[in-house]
């Protein structure tokens, strides 16, 4: 499977997935703004030349990232980690990929994209005997306008959208956008995290959540941060954001934890398949 | 207006906000650590009327030979620290990077005519197809592959969007004028 964890990486950093390709095609014939349109003409230009030439198609070719969707059952869980750890030495030689690991107090770059608790391995357990690895590097200027607020429960629905909108003009230009906005409110601050980088990364662009009400809200924060014309790049517009997703678990009585994760236009992502009898496939 | 220039550039203080540039010749990578260490111990080449490119490069070397294989812009509010001494010291002529500069990168524009142009952040291949090769590179082994001094060879690099001109505009400050001006409305509504 080695061999196919490092197609899944070649492909996320070289090709960018279809639905973000359509959203930014759609966004550039909407636009109005005349500079906005031309910082979308360059994006388009480069995610067609990036694919054209297997390039990475931002210099930053993240923090090695994966999602685990694993059955119970899946046959193959005591090799997995070796094998992405392993894929992951590969593609930084094969794609190539910046090496993009440093030891945090001796400032050292491992050189590989490999060290303590990278690749980050994130695993979900479920029914069943397949897997699905989830293969998404993340880049850093994105990840820093992450953020995390511990609100009082009694500002509700106001209060996060409030927070959402001045999290979003607060980060200007800085996470490259038009950005994919994930929100994830409830559980702990932890789980409101984890929560929020799913929803921003693996849901499709665009989409709704299943429930009306977190459906409606995604819309409504849609709409307000498009509002705010901070455009392409922070260079002015009407595509601030290509879409906002909501996630949300219980709460306890006394938090409101609200997590937001934000993913830059370059959205990165592929799956690994694999069954119980060993076939895998990348999609 | 639309410039298609070669390098090193004469006149910079002609562009305009707005203003789209392309160019041809060579362009200097300088991150952080380049930075600090050309304003300390000086620069290996001469700088005046140079396109200085904030950017840590993906690059292979193949036969000998560097090839660069995603390029685009980084943040260039980290070399605020830096610019406005870097300007006055080696008198460039486009600073090219993403996301604008501060108050002291304007007035130094504004002091030694050059231009702060934005490249779209996240385009590294579109870039790395008008690099046509490396010239040199300085610092390599002290400072590594994303932080060394690279010169390279381009052609057509664009575009290129003037932000930030030589007479104290910075495009930047009208943007955020007017977003500023959006969220007080939106947070109204809510």
């Amino acid at each position: 499977m080695i061999d196919e964890i490092v197609e899944a990486i070649r492909r996320a950093e070289t090709e960018l997935s279809e639905d973000t390709v359509k959203a930014l095609k759609d966004a550039y014939e909407k636009e109005t703004n005349e500079m906005a349109r031309t910082q979308l003409k360059a994006i388009i230009e480069n995610f067609t030349v990036a694919k054209k030439g297997s390039l990475p198609m931002c210099q930053d070719t993240g923090l090695q990232t994966f999602f685990i969707d694993m059955g119970y059952d899946f046959p193959y869980r005591a090799e997995l980690k070796n094998a992405i750890t392993e894929a992951v030495r590969r593609a930084t030689k094969e794609v190539p990929l910046r090496p993009n690991a440093v030891h945090p107090f001796l400032h050292k770059n491992s050189g590989d994209n490999t060290g303590r608790f990278v690749p980050y391995i994130h695993w979900e357990l479920r029914e069943g005997d397949d897997a699905v690895i989830h293969v998404i590097p993340k880049g850093g200027g994105s990840e820093n306008m992450s953020g995390l607020y511990m609100l009082s429960p009694g500002v509700g629905i106001k209060g996060i959208k409030k927070t959402v909108i001045e999290h979003i003009f607060r980060s200007g230009g800085k996470p490259c956008p038009p950005t994919i906005i994930g929100v994830g409110i409830g559980g702990g601050a932890d789980l409101a995290l984890t929560l929020a980088k799913k929803a921003a990364i693996l849901r499709p662009v665009p989409s709704r959540h299943e429930e009306k009400f977190v459906a409606e809200l995604e819309d409504e924060l849609y709409e307000m941060a498009n509002k705010l014309g901070i455009g392409p790049m922070g260079m002015g517009g009407d595509t601030t954001v290509l879409d906002v997703h909501v996630e949300y678990a219980h709460r306890h009585p006394a938090t409101l934890p609200l997590g937001i994760v934000t993913q830059c236009w370059a959205n990165r992502k592929r799956k690994v398949l694999i069954d119980s009898n060993g076939h895998v496939e990348v999609v | 207006m639309e410039y298609h220039e070669k390098t090193p550039i004469e006149d910079a203080r002609k562009y305009k906000l707005g203003d789209v540039i392309y160019i041809t010749g060579e362009m200097i990578l300088a991150r952080d650590e380049a930075h600090k260490k050309l304003l300390d111990e000086g620069a290996p080449i001469n700088l005046k009327g140079a396109v200085i490119y904030h950017c840590g490069p993906v690059v292979t070397k193949k036969n000998g030979e560097w090839k660069v294989v995603s390029a685009g812009p980084t943040t260039s509010i980290r070399m605020e620290i830096f610019e406005d001494e870097f300007i006055e010291k080696f008198r460039p002529a486009i600073i090219v990077g993403k996301g604008g500069m501060g108050e002291r990168t304007l007035k130094a524009l504004q002091k030694y005519g050059a231009v702060y142009t934005a490249y779209t952040g996240g385009c590294g291949a579109l870039a790395a197809e008008r690099i046509k090769g490396v010239k040199n590179v300085y610092f390599l082994d002290e400072l590594g592959i994303p932080e060394a001094v690279w010169v390279f060879k381009v052609e057509e690099f664009g575009p290129l969007v003037v932000t930030m001109d030589a007479h104290g505009n910075s495009y930047y400050d009208n943007v955020d004028e007017k977003a500023k001006k959006n969220l007080d409305a939106i947070l109204a509504q809510i």
